[in-house]
């Protein structure tokens, strides 16, 4: 039973990877991206890991692929020069991956490996994988776990710094400019002569 | 029950269809990031295969920091993506070679 519930939840995942790297549509793609974490959290919990099997689905399917749908929509690509080239580099693409994945099947399944066999134990009923999780993450991992929240924060800094932009051409009040101006910047002094009124003086100057 | 191996199969399996994708989606640079994902995919069953079977919630803790620092790749990967969709106009992978690489 459970075999039967890796293999079809396998099946649909090698698929949905499939689909991922030959569909045309990039929307397409990343619905099938979607599809494939689905699967990969299934075959998580199958295989005992019960928290990391729900971050992926909260994470990866809601933060990360919605990212990925938005800039995809958000960015005007035209489809169609999107595919060229595809048949040239299906060959090379085909060889290295065929070659690749028989390497890694001769290390997985050699004698001197010796992993063929070997069961995946059955976690026990009183076991609490998140409570096993927390009780390492908090203390053997304490400084790893605060250099992952500074890399977050790195990477929101980044992400936001990239993308803003400031507009020209609205009309916004500057705080910083406006608290920092100065007298010399507002009010100009102009040094010039006096002048005379221009009716006494005429007349003064008449009768001098 | 099921077999370690059959694990490793499979993760070896999706690793080659992401190293696949990057081959073939030269035209795209947000499917090489889905490529990339992919890639992290597979290494993660690894370690959680792994994990499970030596009875180490280590594995585990490790998947839990590359979901994390993967996250952060996707987020600034994508800000870099918009950046220069705004600065070319397109995302064609093959255009860029302003750098003469």
């Amino acid at each position: 039973m459970e075999q039967a519930v890796f293999y079809l939840f396998a099946a649909i995942l090698l698929f949905a990877a499939t689909m991922v790297i030959t569909v045309r549509n990039p929307v397409q793609a990343a619905l099938f991206l979607v599809l494939a974490f689905f699967n990969a959290a299934v075959l998580w919990v199958l295989a005992g890991a019960e928290f990391l099997g729900i971050a992926l689905v909260v994470v990866y399917v809601g933060a990360v692929m919605v990212l990925f749908l938005f800039v995809v929509m958000m960015l005007d690509i035209t489809v169609a020069p999107v595919r060229e080239g595809f048949a040239r580099y299906l060959p090379v693409g085909l060889v290295v991956a065929v070659l690749m994945a028989l390497q890694l099947g001769v290390v997985i399944l050699s004698d001197e490996v010796a992993l063929v066999g070997g069961l995946i134990p059955e976690p026990a009923a009183d076991v609490n994988n998140i409570r096993a999780i927390g009780g390492v993450l908090y203390t053997v991992y304490v400084y790893p776990f605060e250099i992952a929240a500074v890399i977050l924060l790195v990477a929101i800094i980044a992400a936001i710094t990239l993308t803003l932009r400031r507009r020209t051409n609205m009309k916004h009040q500057d705080i910083p400019e406006q608290l920092n101006v100065h007298k010399d910047d507002r009010l100009r002094v102009l040094k010039m002569e006096t002048e005379r009124r221009p009716d006494r003086g005429g007349v003064g100057h008449e009768e001098g | 029950m099921i077999e370690l191996s059959h694990y490793l199969i499979l993760a070896a399996l999706l690793f080659s269809l992401g190293v696949a994708g990057i081959f073939l989606n030269r035209k795209n640079v947000i499917l090489l990031l889905m490529c990339v994902e992919l890639i992290l995919l597979a290494v993660n069953i690894n370690l959680i295969g792994f994990s499970t079977y030596m009875g180490d919630i280590a594995g585990q803790v490790f998947v839990f920091f590359i979901l994390t620092v993967a996250a952060a790749e996707a987020a600034i990967g994508l800000a870099i993506v918009v950046v220069l969709f705004r600065s070319r106009g397109d995302i064609n992978v093959a255009a860029l070679d302003a750098m003469r690489g």
